[in-house]
């Protein structure tokens, strides 16, 4: 998969995007042009399947800025995707720690971001 | 080796009109004066940052307008974690034979210099720009995140971490100096205003005007000098979605490194100053450093083990909770109190035992630790 394939919403596409190390297997999920666990200088760009189990949560009451604050409350979650690493993003409200989870992007302030949902059995 | 050999500390709330060199200013005039030392002797210095006064050298800035020569200067960004390291870094300057005296010094008029919205906006940039702070995440929802964790793993209840809350407060209400002094329920902090679920306002540390110094000596020079005695770093992850283990932040290594380089265990410090940007804040670290069993911080502080008159006392000035939080020297005022008790001078909020001190400082969301040790002379 080439790198220009992958769907990344920190540049408008609808996909999570992560990295891993051909050399030492590590995986990660903020973007870097090597390894930050053994130094390799060339990682390869994954597209996630967006699944992944809730890590940890808050509903954010107090937006910080005026522009946010049409949305408050929103829930902030952690989740631990399914390739091996953990996101920070939105999710719905009432989810709990270890629940399984997938998913979505929508519009929030001027931008897409990913917003986790409820995985259907 | 290094003493404290002064220390000021500016009330902690509103300073219409003071900026960050005059507030820096105001605390270093007293520490001076506290050290019994001029100008003149003050031959390094170092300080932290303001967000109010955002400056590339802020510590020559300082030392022009204060009227300092020092042969070394330096500023230093590790967010909350800034002040411990400052002094840190001071002892280790003297240790060295860089310096004789240095000055270390912060203030910031957080509170009256910019809007709510500017400091909340300002204070979530530690998070990430690309991946965190875009959400909408804010320094209370990145803890509220590890406060959910934290909850789930050890079935603590909100309550319970309230009861942190509330013992800090009734420790401000007996220091003159600190922002909230008027006392507080469970119920009152459970009443309050939901920021980042589970934490409401009152389990959030207030923004603040304030001013902290401290003289950090080759000699002892006075009656009122304490020394360090050793001191410690870890610093594991920037953001909380790249935190490994969120039962191992770095808190417990911080202190191990502090605790070998002083040859004391964690059991022998009489008196506690920990960093306590919210009662989540103050719960880990405690728990992580091994000061209470996992869980159990709110108990502790229910029971009275950390009041000025417990079985070990804790941030009896009212903490960063209470006695209010300007920044960098936020923590330093924890310091503050610590070398208050250490040498007999805390008035009404003197403990019985203060002849070790242990101290602990973390910066962005449980990122930079820095622990000290300090000891009677």
């Amino acid at each position: 998969m080439s790198a220009t394939a992958i769907l990344d919403w920190t540049e408008g596409g609808a996909g999570l995007a992560y990295q891993h190390c051909p050399a030492c297997q590590a995986r990660w999920y903020m973007h870097r042009d090597f390894c930050p666990h053994c130094g390799h200088a060339s990682p390869v760009n994954a597209q996630a399947s967006g699944l992944g189990v809730i890590y940890a949560h808050t509903e954010v009451t107090r937006a910080p800025t005026e522009i946010l604050r049409q949305y408050a409350p929103y829930t902030i979650v952690l989740v631990d995707c399914a390739e091996g690493f953990r996101v920070m993003a939105h999710g719905q409200a009432g989810l709990r720690i270890g629940d399984r989870v997938t998913a979505e992007f929508i519009e929030f302030g001027d931008r897409i971001i990913p917003r986790f949902i409820a995985a259907g059995d | 080796m290094s003493y404290i050999t002064g220390g000021g500390l500016l009330p902690y709330g509103k300073h219409p009109g003071r900026d960050t060199l005059g507030l820096m200013s105001d605390a270093a005039t007293l520490a001076l004066a506290d050290a019994g030392l001029d100008r003149a002797d003050i031959d390094g210095l170092v300080c932290g940052y303001s967000t109010t006064f955002p400056h590339l050298m802020l510590s020559t800035a300082f030392a022009e307008h204060f009227g300092l020569d020092p042969h070394y200067a330096h500023g230093v960004q590790l967010g909350g974690a800034t002040g411990f390291a400052l002094v840190m870094l001071a002892h280790q300057l003297v240790d060295a034979g860089v310096a004789r005296n240095v000055l270390v010094t912060a203030g910031e008029n957080r509170m009256t210099g910019q809007s709510r919205d500017a400091a909340m906006t300002t204070l979530a940039q530690v998070g990430h720009s690309r991946y965190e702070v875009p959400l909408g995440a804010t320094i209370p929802a990145y803890y509220a995140l590890v406060a959910s964790c934290y909850c789930h793993e050890y079935g603590v209840r909100a309550e319970q971490l309230a009861e942190l809350a509330v013992m800090t407060r009734r420790h401000a209400s007996m220091h003159p100096g600190a922002q909230f002094r008027e006392l507080i329920t469970v119920a009152d902090v459970m009443n309050s205003k939901t920021i980042a679920a589970p934490l409401k306002l009152l389990d959030c540390c207030p923004v603040s005007d304030g001013g902290c110094a401290f003289v950090i000596s080759r000699t002892r020079g006075n009656t009122h000098a304490v020394r360090i005695r050793g001191t410690g770093q870890a610093h594991h992850h920037q953001h909380i979605s790249a935190a490994r283990d969120v039962s191992a932040f770095g808190a417990a290594d911080s202190a191990a490194r502090a605790l070998a380089a002083a040859g004391v265990k964690i059991e022998d410090a009489r008196y506690l100053a920990i960093y306590d940007s919210f009662t989540i804040t103050l719960a880990i670290l405690l728990e992580e450093i091994g000061l209470t069993p996992r869980g159990q911080a709110g108990e502790f502080a229910r029971a009275g083990y950390f009041d000025h008159d417990g079985e070990r006392p804790m941030n009896t000035h009212g903490g960063l909770l209470s006695y209010g939080h300007c920044g960098v020297a936020g923590a330093m005022a924890h310091l503050a109190e610590a070398y208050l008790q250490m040498t007999g001078r805390a008035g009404v909020r003197q403990v019985k035992d203060a002849s070790l001190a242990f101290l602990h400082g973390d910066g962005g969301v449980l990122s930079s630790h820095v622990s000290l040790i300090l000891e009677q002379v």
